[in-house]
């Protein structure tokens, strides 16, 4: 009974020793954190490793990336965007300490593009609470649109339900008696996807509705059973990987259905790499998905993407998450030019709910002060003999009624470097 | 009794430590004191009765969702200190009542056969948030318990949980320090050496690994409930296999059945990856993105390996090691982990002189 | 019935991998009485060994043999380099060195390759064999149940009939006696982790490319699952592996298909659950189990 206390003493002081004595703990208040004369600093949560990191690791190097190249170019009020990204291996303990260790530690102006529903929404109370900018969340809950709980916390991605919503439409649009079938993860993506499907085609109408778990990589029992259904129209709610693996087993059992994927599962240039250069083309023809960023061959963005690309990441290959981590970084760019000379997280705050702010996006923003989704349309993508483009079909999803908008890109200008407005 | 004034005097000195570190470091000594709650019922139950558990996370995640699901109950109807106690009732009854299911079946499985159950169960937790009214993988939110009014002047919220969560950490481990020196610690050690010798001495082994495994599941669960404090939630991603296997780790590398042995494994595991995370920051990032995280992963599994090659009883062994008289007091027959027994057969010279 | 032998036959395709697998945990627990927490890791980097060679040559079997044998040589590496010099009176230091083994693994494949999946082709077609209109397995699948099979006999005729085999039981079971007899142990030991890794990454191999791809990660599951799987079937048992990976792997895939992905982790925890109550050693544990 000595030992075991005497050695806990220790264990104490060693504690205290390892996390090191600094500073004091009492409240502060002084100016605006993370803006020096010269730098802003934000910070970001994302899943670096672990086995989420195949998927969503290149969203960061992209952000990072596009940040380099506006640095180059004299920063945003002369003033140099520094980005920490924190890694949480997709494990909402991890979020945890990653998130408070860059708001109070780092003392970052804002975190921008936060990844992951349960990672993100861990953090969502603490970052409420210090009333730090929660800007651009990187994914389709509608947990992030709520101004009146969650004021400094704002979407970027479309959200599941519009996008389940828009690819319901077409898809009745396209083909009025196909049986429809919904393929969906084990979690609020594939609900969000499904609600959406609902909401167009109702409940009913709903052939074969299947699920899958992230933690067994085997969908045959789910594919076979969307074939006996018959399906015609397979709706997905899946990430990518998962869905390279429903487009292959399919055609592994000689089944070639009409798939029609959310845009976090349909990004054609990922999908090759799952399925193979040589193969691709052919499994996914005609595969149906939606965005609602630039991501034609020929756009300007996507060009002024791919030289960022190649000068600031290494030339990494170019995918949905490249063009996805710059238009972040982008609208993040816009939001600080707006928030004026000197920023501070009110006016941060303020110019993204002002609703001036353009974006990149093909659908404008909706960004206001009773409205914090970024994007409430989409537009509809076709892959064709391995080019995936948009169709110039766009819809606008507003509770649960889809209706056709005309596409309005914003043109590039300046370089893609934001200006202050004038 | 002089183990509840040694336990009150290093409760006090850990509050005060938490006066000389700032807000995200009170959180990870919050963070700390959770975790060495887990390790030491881990701990005990490991070295005591030789019971591998690797799902002492899930009786953690039971713990915070007792706590979670009582506390946000209470917290309509009553004040605070009320709901953080009735919490707190929640988790170890959670906890108490899955270690008591776990231990029933553990009293009948030999060691990489417990560990496999308890593996699976791990396995299991996610899906069973998704089936059970758990609030699947987002979790279930707890009560944000701000500081009181006295202090809120002079502490910032992170201490303050840091304080609550010490406070339930020396709740939750200083009976367990009672338990192991006392009777039950003897009959304990009497089944790990020899379970038939100690059922001729009249010690049914059943009942004593049972009751172990509860004794070792409740502070598991208060070790939780600490966590929900200090983060207001719990969710089934913040206790899977890795982190589960996180803490068999800090067991062993703090030295098993050493509660001070658990202490320091548990702030190992908690600042070690944070403290080479820090340092890796500092190679050049155009060294490549793919270092990023990576790294600070590479470099944690070599130390653990290189302190498991230098110490494979355990850090608790180098300190202990210098004062412990080779048999303990009144502690008689049973070898206590941590110190070599007389007869090994890696060493092929004591083989040859049989 | 139509549902139901497709679901069966694709539950047996993934079983023989996790029978497999399961396999190879047990060679090393007869060999060393350790159950290795580094196994999945060990195995994925030969995977990506025998990747990089299918890459360089063009041939799948040059890549698989290179797997095979880098499996091998990192099972004899781990064992002499690690395993050796820690105290073998309780299995939680070689754990612990596990565990450390499989982040350094896993970073610094992630440091080298990335953490992207690589695809890989299987050396067969993935397109079931339909018979009587029921889409049963695909000549890979029968690929990866013969190698299976033959995998099994081959070992279970080194343990039962050869001297080899003999010693290496005797060297685990009874070291001190052994080693008053003459067996070599340490060596016993070391040849016992080589072909538990050989085994191990032959089933990794045969896995990935129906999974996702390579990746760090892409044998994690697969050595959960097989730990259930040994564990249910017993770990001296190389039958029990066999029957339990099977079983387990049917389990699985009637449960997705019949309730839903979600209940599949609970329903192995089910089956573990209730063979462990009735028989604690396993299906098919030996007397001598109940001493380890």
């Amino acid at each position: 009974m000595h030992t075991p206390t005497g050695t806990t003493v220790v264990a104490a002081l060693t504690a205290a020793a390892l996390l090191g004595l600094v500073a004091c703990s009492t409240p502060g208040e002084d100016d605006t954190p993370g803006v020096t004369d010269d730098t802003v600093t934000i910070g970001t949560h994302q899943p670096l490793t672990g086995p989420a990191a195949a998927g969503y690791s290149t969203i960061s190097a992209a952000t990072a990336a596009y940040f380099a190249y506006v640095n180059d170019n004299g920063g945003i009020h002369g003033r140099d965007i520094e980005y920490i990204v924190k890694d949480d291996a997709y494990d909402p303990a991890n979020t945890q300490t990653a998130v408070r260790q860059l708001v109070t530690e780092d003392r970052v102006f804002a975190i921008v593009n936060g990844l992951g529903t349960p990672t993100h929404a861990s953090v969502l109370d603490y970052l409420d609470e210090q009333e730090v900018p929660d800007l651009f969340v990187s994914s389709g809950s509608l947990t992030w649109n709520q101004p009146g709980v969650y004021p400094n916390t704002f979407a970027f991605n479309a959200d599941y339900v519009t996008e389940g919503a828009a690819l319901a439409q077409y898809a009745i649009e396209q083909r009025p008696d196909a049986t429809i079938c919904v393929l969906g993860q084990d979690d609020d993506y594939g609900e969000g996807v499904l609600e959406g499907v609902e909401a167009v085609v109702g409940g009913n109408e709903i052939a074969e509705i299947q699920t899958y778990s992230t933690a067994n990589e085997d969908l045959t029992a789910q594919i076979g059973a969307m074939m006996e259904a018959g399906c015609e129209v397979n709706i997905l709610a899946t990430i990518n990987g998962f869905t390279a693996m429903a487009v292959g087993t399919a055609a592994a059992l000689d089944w070639f259905p009409q798939w029609y994927v959310s845009s976090s599962g349909g990004d054609y240039p990922t999908l090759a790499g799952y399925l193979g250069e040589d193969t691709a083309p052919l499994l996914l023809q005609g595969m149906v998905s939606v965005n609602y960023l630039p991501f034609s061959p020929d756009d300007d963005w996507v060009e002024l993407f791919h030289r960022i690309n190649e000068e600031y990441n290494d030339g990494a290959p170019f995918t949905g998450n490249t063009v996805f981590g710059m238009s972040v970084g982008y609208l993040f760019a816009e939001a600080l030019a707006a928030a004026g000379e000197d920023p501070t997280r009110e006016s941060l705050v303020a110019a993204i709910e002002s609703g001036d702010l353009l974006g990149n996006g093909i659908v404008p923003l909706s960004y206001g002060e009773d409205d914090h989704a970024a994007y409430r349309g989409v537009g509809i993508t076709t892959v064709d003999d391995g080019v995936q483009d948009y169709v110039g079909t766009t819809y606008s999803v507003a509770a649960g009624q889809v209706t056709t908008v005309e596409a309005e890109p914003v043109p590039l200008e300046h370089e893609g470097i934001p200006q202050p407005p004038q | 009794m002089r183990l509840t004034l040694r336990a009150a005097a290093i409760t006090l000195a850990a509050i005060a430590a938490t006066f000389g570190l700032d807000p995200f470091r009170n959180y990870q000594l919050a963070t700390a004191a959770g975790v060495f709650a887990a390790v030491a019922g881990l701990t005990v139950l490991i070295g005591l009765t030789g019971q591998l558990s690797l799902g002492h996370a899930v009786l953690m995640a039971a713990g915070g969702y007792g706590y979670a699901a009582a506390a946000t109950a209470t917290a309509d109807v009553a004040p605070l200190p009320v709901a953080l106690l009735a919490g707190l009732i929640g988790a170890a009854l959670t906890a108490g009542i899955l270690g008591l299911l776990l231990g029933l079946a553990a009293a009948r499985l030999h060691g990489p056969y417990l560990a496999g159950l308890t593996l699976a169960l791990v396995i299991a937790l996610p899906s069973a948030a998704n089936v059970l009214p758990l609030g699947g993988e987002q979790g279930r939110s707890a009560p944000l318990l701000p500081v009181p009014e006295a202090l809120s002047s002079l502490i910032a919220i992170e201490q303050w949980h840091a304080w609550l969560a010490i406070v339930i950490s020396a709740a939750a481990v200083t009976p367990l320090v009672a338990l192991r020196s006392g009777r039950h610690g003897l009959r304990m050690r009497a089944v790990l050496d020899d379970e038939t010798a100690a059922r001729l001495s009249g010690v049914n082994p059943g009942p004593v690994k049972t009751g172990a495994f509860v004794a070792g599941a409740i502070p598991a669960g208060l070790g939780g409930a600490a966590l929900a404090v200090a983060t207001q939630q719990v969710a089934p991603g913040g206790y899977g296999i890795a982190f589960s296997l996180l803490l068999v780790v800090a067991a062993v590398l703090g030295g098993l059945g050493s509660i001070g042995g658990a202490a320091i494994g548990s702030v190992l595991v908690v600042a070690l990856p944070w403290l080479i995370d820090t340092a890796a920051e500092a190679v050049p990032a155009d060294l490549g993105r793919r270092l990023d995280g990576n790294l600070a992963v590479l470099l944690f599994g070599a130390v653990v390996i290189a302190v498991t090659l230098a110490r494979p009883e355990g850090i608790a062994g180098l300190l202990t090691g210098l004062r412990r008289p080779k048999t303990a007091p009144s502690e008689p027959a049973p070898t206590p982990p941590g110190e070599a027994p007389p007869s090994n057969d890696s060493k092929p010279s004591t083989n040859t002189e049989r | 019935m139509e549902r139901f032998v497709f679901l069966l036959s694709n539950g047996l395709a993934r079983g023989a991998v996790l029978a497999l697998f399961a396999l190879s945990l047990v060679i090393v627990w007869r060999a060393a009485r350790v159950v290795n927490f580094a196994q999945a890791a060990m195995a994925v980097v030969a995977v990506y060994a025998a990747f990089a060679l299918t890459a360089a040559s063009g041939s799948y079997w040059i890549g698989l043999l290179g797997g095979l044998l880098t499996g091998a040589l990192l099972g004899a590496a781990v064992e002499r380099g690690l395993m050796r010099r820690l105290p073998n009176r309780t299995p939680l230091p070689g754990m612990i060195c596990a565990i450390g083994l499989v982040m350094v693994l896993q970073a610094g494949l992630a440091i080298a390759f990335g953490p992207q999946h690589r695809p890989m082709r299987p050396p067969f077609s993935e397109s079931p064999i339909v018979i009587g209109g029921v889409p049963v397995l695909s000549p890979y699948n029968l690929f990866v149940l013969a190698t299976a099979a033959a995998v099994m006999g081959a070992l279970a005729l080194l343990f039962a009939k050869t001297s080899l085999g003999l010693r290496l039981r005797a060297a685990a079971f009874a070291p001190e006696t052994s080693r008053l007899l003459g067996v070599r142990v340490p060596r016993m030991a070391t040849i016992g982790w080589t072909l538990s890794l050989a085994t191990a990454s032959l089933a990794a191999l045969l896995l990935v490319p129906v999974e996702l791809g390579l990746n760090p990660h892409s044998v994690d599951l697969l050595f959960v699952n097989a730990f259930a799987v040994a564990v249910v079937g017993g770990l001296d048992s190389p039958i029990g592996a066999l029957t339990a990976g099977l079983g387990i792997g049917v389990l699985v895939s009637l449960v997705t298909g019949y309730v839903s992905a979600a209940a599949a982790p609970l329903a192995v925890l089910a089956l573990l659950t209730a063979v462990l109550l009735l028989r604690p050693g396993g299906l098919f544990a030996a007397k001598e189990a109940r001493t380890a």
